[in-house]
């Protein structure tokens, strides 16, 4: 029991950051997703209840909001922008190289939960193309060569 | 914080800001926008702090630090500009910061080999405002970006800001619609709709609620007009909106950026608060009876919540599915209420033609459309970036004066405008 009330909490803790309001489903559910790695299942229902309104809205957002997930991720997330100028400037390449590596897919999560790729459309930083971002932090120019290093010079890995 | 209270209080306060700064002030400005700190400028302007406060025991050097938006110039960054010697150094490394301040900053020289150079006479471009990436733009959307800290509504303020608010609050509504009407102002989100008609077919509904939206849902790829704007002045799309809120009797606005731009989401949200605390937002506008707020909403990664009638949906909490377009959101948008929603770039330009007129808006540009534009140059290009030029400019204009021509002195054979759904021209006719 005392576990279960604790579980709620953790979803309550950034509920109770928002008005209650259905225009802050979105906010919360991204919040979620950036504390949780995914949107838990449990947070659903938590939120379901808090906010009146059906599951199945929020599983409908889960899905149709790439930002958001409803399986879990990796403790770290490496995007690679594939918009026009980083797909000219070599994006695929980057990507292959991270496949090989990391052995993993695109859009997929390396078995020990450390790694999720992922594919973002354009990020808006085109003069520096192609662009990778490792949790959050821009990496412009970007060559398949030195992505290896650039990743574990910055995750320590 | 004390909230100004009256359009007599701001220009007080504005005064009084420009009596406390100090132009002669030797200032570092290091560019944070999303570019420049791929490159590095974090660790820039750390080497800089570090460097200043330890010249700073030996030698009578008084140095502001302040980081500003995206210059637009990103491909060149870090890219850091020395005041009041209006002096632009590019790609500058933690390593070069102890020559700066040696050389620049205590010597009043210029360091040669951080400097722009002409691609074609090789001529050293120390001075900002003569780069010819620069010198041939016309800047209205992005006029404080890179001059003003984002972060620091004392700065936009000092710069202008907020003269526009004060002077539509003291006009009638419909005279600002018919202002925004006769500047011949189209929104910038690319569909070029008159932003003025706009504005007065919202008016015209009957209605209890109003809202005012921007749409900062930039996807197209290659594009980053918005980002740079909403990162670098938020102010002026807050103000602009303000502005809009005040003409169409709006008292709720949103603005929706998209998910991929956090940089743009955190700025906004630190200008909101600091108009909040000054009073330019929320209850009783300076004074003026009129009250507004605005929120921002987050996207979620879902290209097609640009389109107006998804990213209302979005912003209400739903799956951002557009609906059917007969359905004109000016008569039944957000909430099914009358919406006024524009672009960033739109916004941001409001409260100049409002400060300065629609005469002088109108007086830019080619018969059907005033003003300028924001393009984002980019691909094989010797400079690429953000330019803002006069609407009518040639593309060729554009690629060769302020891009510098293509890269390796080839051939200028084709360009796409427009993103993904634009056009492709060729470099000559036939």
């Amino acid at each position: 029991m005392t576990e279960m009330t604790q579980d709620v909490s953790r979803f309550d803790r950034i509920i109770d950051r928002y008005e209650r309001s259905e225009e802050s489903l979105l906010a919360i559910l991204q919040d979620f997703q950036r504390e949780f790695h995914y949107v838990p299942e449990e947070g659903i229902r938590r939120l379901s209840e808090v906010m009146w309104v059906p599951a199945s809205k929020l599983y409908a957002m889960g899905t149709f909001y790439k930002a958001l997930s409803l399986t879990p991720r990796g403790r770290h997330t490496i995007k690679v922008c594939t918009g026009t100028a980083c797909h000219l400037k070599g994006a695929a390449q980057i990507l292959e190289t991270l496949e090989r590596e990391l052995k993993l897919k695109r859009n997929g999560t390396t078995e020990d939960g450390e790694f999720t790729l992922e594919c973002v459309n354009c990020v808006g930083a085109c003069a520096m193309a192609p662009v990778t971002i490792i949790d959050e932090v821009y990496h412009g120019q970007t060559r398949p060569s030195k992505i290896m290093d650039m990743v574990k010079k910055q995750v320590g890995g | 914080m004390v909230a100004i209270n009256s359009i007599e209080q701001l220009e007080a306060y504005r005064r009084e800001l420009a009596a406390a700064a100090k132009p002669d002030l030797p200032t570092v400005l290091v560019c944070f926008g999303t570019g420049c700190q791929a490159n590095g400028s974090r660790l820039v302007a750390e080497a800089f702090m570090e460097a200043i406060k330890e010249q700073g025991l030996q030698v009578d050097v008084n140095i502001g630090i302040k980081t500003t938006g995206c210059h637009g110039y990103c491909e060149n960054g870090p890219l850091v500009a020395l005041r009041p010697q209006d002096i632009l150094y590019l790609k500058v490394k933690p390593e070069d910061v102890p020559e700066i301040v040696e050389e620049s900053i205590k010597g009043g020289r210029v360091v040669e080999r951080l400097v722009y150079r002409d691609k074609v006479t090789e001529e050293l471009v120390p001075r900002y405002s003569e780069i010819p990436f620069y010198k041939h733009q016309l800047r209205i959307a992005l006029r404080n970006i890179g001059t003003i800290d984002p972060t620091d509504i004392d700065d936009y303020i000092l710069a202008g800001g907020y003269a526009g608010l004060a002077k539509a609050l003291t006009m009638k509504p419909e005279d600002i619609i018919s202002e925004v009407e006769r500047s011949g102002l189209r929104g910038r989100g690319g569909a070029g709709f008159p932003t003025g008609t706009k504005w007065r077919s919202c008016a015209a509904v009957d209605s209890d609620v109003r809202y005012v939206m921007c749409n900062g849902d930039e996807g197209d790829p290659g594009a980053f007009m918005d980002r740079s704007i909403m990162e670098g002045d938020p102010h002026a799309v807050i103000e602009g909106m303000i502005i809009g809120a005040y003409a169409v009797g709006s008292h709720q606005g949103y603005i929706y950026v998209r998910d991929e731009y956090p940089l743009a989401v955190r700025n906004l949200t630190l200008a909101i608060e600091a108009a909040r605390e000054k009073g330019l937002l929320g209850e009783n506008i300076l004074g003026s009876g009129f009250s507004f707020d605005i929120r921002i909403s987050r996207g979620g990664g879902a290209f097609v919540c640009g389109e107006p009638s998804a990213l209302m949906r979005s912003v209400e909490g739903n799956v951002g599915e557009p609906r059917a377009k007969y359905i004109r959101s000016v008569e039944r948008g957000l909430y099914n209420k009358p919406t006024v929603l524009n672009n960033v770039e739109t916004w941001a330009n409001v409260p100049e033609i409002i400060l300065k007129g629609a005469e002088w808006y109108a007086s830019m540009g080619t018969e059907g459309s005033k003003g300028t534009k924001v393009f984002s140059l980019v691909g094989k290009v010797n400079n690429t970036g953000l330019v803002e030029v006069p609407m009518g400019i040639s593309i060729r204009e554009l690629v060769e004066n302020i891009g510098g021509g293509i890269l390796g002195g080839k051939k200028f054979k084709a360009v796409q405008t427009g993103g993904p759904s634009g056009e492709l021209h060729p470099g000559t006719p036939g």
